[in-house]
C-alpha cells in the first residue's frame, strides 16, 4: 500500500437514524501512521462514524475507506486492516483469555497465532491471567482483553472508542504507553475520548464534532492557537488595584485575583500598575489555554 | 483456520463447555418422557401393527429431542451474545454473511445430532429398536436439526431479548412438536385435526424419521422429504436474506 493512502478516508458521510441525523455530511482523511483524535459531546457522532467505519453501521450516504478498502464493496481488506476496541465492556463469558485470543484470530482466518497472541498478553499485563474464565476477570483486565482481541490480526489501523472511561490510572498509563508503542512501530490511531488532557497529549491531529458535522479539523498544536485567553492567578497584599482594572479582575477570597487576557503587553501593563499603585504581588501562576479551552469554546461558537 | 470454521467451532466449544445443559438435560428429560409414557400406555396402545408402544415412541422422542435442541444451539447462542454485546467480536471480523449462517447452522445441527445420539443410546435400553431404513434415518435427522437450526438463527436475529425468544419457543416450536405425532399416530386424530396436522411441517419430520424405525408411516416418506426439503429451502433463504440485509445486527 502506498504511503499516499489515506489509512482512513471519509467522505461525505451521511447516518439517519429515524428521527436524528446523526451523521451529517462528515469528510476528513488520516492519513498512516497518525494518531489521531476525534473528539465530540456525546451524541456528536464519533460511535456512529466509528462504527462505520468497523461495518457494524451502514451509512445512509456517503463512503468510507480504510487503508484504500472501501469498507462496504471491499468489507473483508476493510475488516482485515481494522482493529477497533469498542466502547461497551463486552466478553464472551464461555471461554477463558487464551481460548477468546485464538478464536479472534480464527475469526481472521489466522492459525498459529500463538506467539503474537503471547506478545499482545505480555505487553498487557495479561499474562498471569491466561487461563481465567474471561467472566472472572476485573474490569480493568476486561478491557485490557478487549484492547489484545482488536490487535490479534496486527491491524495497520487501530481504532479506540473511548478506551478509558472508567478506567483506573495504572491501566491508563500502560494502555497509553503500549498504544503510543504501536503508534511508533507505524499504526495508525484513532482515538476518541471525553478526557481532552489524553487527547491533547497524545493525538497529533484532532477533530472535533458536533451534531454529526466536523467544526475543527487540524493539527492539535495549531486548535491550541486558536484561542488565546491566558489565565493569571495572583494574591495581592492590597486591595487597592486601580480601578481601571477592577472590572477586568475577578476577586476571589484571601487576596486572591484571576486575571483574563489575550495579549502578555496587557498583563505587563497590569503588573506595571499594581506596583505603580504600591500592591504588591505575593503569588502570581499563569495557566496557558488547554484543549478544553478550545473545544468548549469551538462548541459554544459552532 | 477460516473464519468459517473459527465460529464453527467457538459455537461447538460453547456447548460443550456447558455439555450438562445442552446435551445430558435433554437426554434424561427425553428418558423421562420415555418411561413414564410407556409405563402408562405400553398395555393399551398399540399404533401400527406388531410395533410395541415404546418403540414406536423412541423415534418420536429422538426427533423431538434434536428439534429442540438444534433451535436452542443457535437461538440461544446469539441472544445471549447480542445481549452481553459480545456478538461485535463476529460482526468485525472479516466473516460474510454466508459464513456467519453455515457457522450457526453447521454447530445447531451438530448439537442436534449429538443430542439424538445421546437420547437413541439410553432409550436403546427400554424398547426393542430397529433401524431398516438407515438411509432416511441420516436424512431426516439432518434435515430436522437443519430446519431448526436455521429457525433459530432466525429467532436469535429477530429477538432483542430473551422473552420474544422463550415466546418464540413456548408458542411455536414446543406446540408445533408437541402436535406432530410424537406420542400418537394422527391417524387417531379425528379428520379435521389430522387435516391440520399435514399442514405442520415438523410431522413430516417426525414420520418420516419414524419410519427409518419402524418401517410404517402415516404418509409416503418421500412426501416428508419434499415439504421438509422445501421448508430448509425456504427458512434457510429468509434467514439469508435478512442477514444479508445486516437485519438488526448491523444497523
Amino acid at each position: 500500500m502506498s504511503q499516499e493512502t489515506p489509512a482512513i478516508r471519509v467522505s461525505a458521510l451521511h447516518k439517519r437514524f429515524k428521527q436524528t441525523q446523526a451523521l451529517d455530511g462528515v469528510s476528513l482523511e488520516i492519513e498512516q501512521g497518525a494518531f489521531f483524535g476525534l473528539l465530540g459531546p456525546n451524541g456528536a457522532g464519533n460511535t456512529t462514524l466509528i462504527s462505520i467505519l468497523a461495518g457494524l453501521t451502514r451509512a445512509s450516504s456517503g463512503t468510507a475507506s480504510i487503508m484504500g478498502h472501501d469498507v462496504v464493496r471491499d468489507y473483508r481488506q476493510a475488516r482485515r486492516a481494522l482493529g477497533v476496541v469498542p466502547q461497551e465492556l463486552v466478553y464472551d463469558p464461555f471461554f477463558n483469555v487464551r481460548e477468546t485470543l485464538r478464536i479472534q484470530s480464527g475469526f481472521f482466518g489466522l492459525k498459529h497465532n500463538d506467539d503474537w497472541i503471547d506478545e499482545i498478553m505480555h505487553h498487557l499485563d495479561l499474562t498471569p491471567h491466561t487461563e481465567k474464565n474471561t467472566q472472572s476477570l476485573s474490569g480493568g483486565m476486561k478491557r485490557r482483553l478487549l484492547v489484545a482481541q482488536a490487535l490479534v490480526h496486527k491491524p495497520p489501523v487501530i481504532v479506540l472508542d473511548e478506551p478509558t472511561a472508567g478506567v483506573d490510572v495504572d491501566l491508563r498509563r500502560s494502555l497509553w504507553a503500549f498504544i503510543s508503542r504501536l503508534n511508533r512501530e507505524g499504526h495508525t490511531i484513532l482515538l476518541t475520548t471525553h478526557y481532552l488532557e489524553e487527547a491533547e497529549a497524545l493525538c497529533g491531529r484532532i477533530a472535533m464534532l458536533k451534531a454529526g458535522r466536523v467544526v475543527a479539523l487540524d493539527e492539535t498544536k495549531n486548535l491550541l492557537k486558536l484561542t488565546n485567553e491566558h489565565c493569571a492567578q495572583f494574591r495581592l497584599d492590597s486591595e487597592n488595584v486601580p480601578s481601571a482594572w477592577q472590572n477586568r479582575m475577578v476577586k476571589g477570597g484571601d487576596g486572591n485575583w484571576r486575571f483574563n487576557f489575550s495579549e502578555y503587553a496587557d498583563l505587563e501593563t497590569l503588573l506595571a500598575d499594581l506596583r505603580g499603585a504600591a500592591v504588591r504581588v505575593l503569588e502570581m501562576r499563569l495557566q496557558e489555554p488547554d484543549l478544553e479551552d478550545v473545544f468548549t469554546d469551538i462548541m459554544k461558537r459552532t | 483456520m477460516s473464519g468459517l470454521s473459527a465460529l464453527f467451532y467457538k459455537e461447538l466449544l460453547r456447548f460443550w463447555k456447558v455439555v450438562v445443559q445442552t446435551v445430558v438435560a435433554p437426554v434424561v428429560t427425553a428418558l423421562l418422557y420415555l418411561l413414564i409414557f410407556s409405563h402408562v400406555l405400553e398395555a393399551h396402545v398399540e399404533v401400527y401393527p406388531g410395533v410395541s408402544y415404546s418403540s414406536f415412541l423412541v423415534p418420536g422422542l429422538v426427533m423431538m429431542s434434536m428439534l429442540q435442541n438444534a433451535f436452542s444451539n443457535s437461538s440461544s447462542s446469539l441472544i445471549q451474545s447480542k445481549m452481553m454485546g459480545s456478538i461485535v467480536f463476529v460482526l468485525l471480523p472479516p466473516l460474510s454473511y454466508l459464513e456467519f449462517f453455515l457457522a450457526y447452522l453447521g454447530a445447531s445441527i451438530l448439537r442436534g445430532l449429538v443430542v439424538g445420539a445421546g437420547v437413541l443410546a439410553v432409550t436403546l435400553w427400554f424398547a426393542p429398536l430397529s433401524m431398516p431404513h438407515l438411509g432416511w434415518l441420516l436424512v431426516y435427522a439432518l434435515l430436522a436439526c437443519g430446519i431448526m437450526g436455521a429457525l433459530g438463527i432466525l429467532a436469535g436475529v429477530w429477538a432483542d431479548k430473551f422473552d420474544q425468544l422463550a415466546a418464540f419457543q413456548n408458542f411455536l416450536i414446543l406446540p408445533l412438536t408437541f402436535l406432530s405425532g410424537v406420542f400418537y399416530s394422527i391417524h387417531s386424530l379425528p379428520a379435521f385435526w389430522q387435516s391440520v396436522s399435514h399442514a405442520n411441517p415438523v410431522f413430516y419430520l417426525i414420520d418420516g424419521f419414524r419410519y427409518a424405525f419402524v418401517g410404517q408411516s402415516d404418509t409416503d416418506p418421500w412426501l416428508g422429504l419434499l415439504v421438509s426439503g422445501a421448508c430448509f429451502v425456504a427458512i434457510s433463504a429468509i434467514t439469508l436474506l435478512l442477514l444479508r440485509s445486516g437485519y438488526k445486527l448491523r444497523h
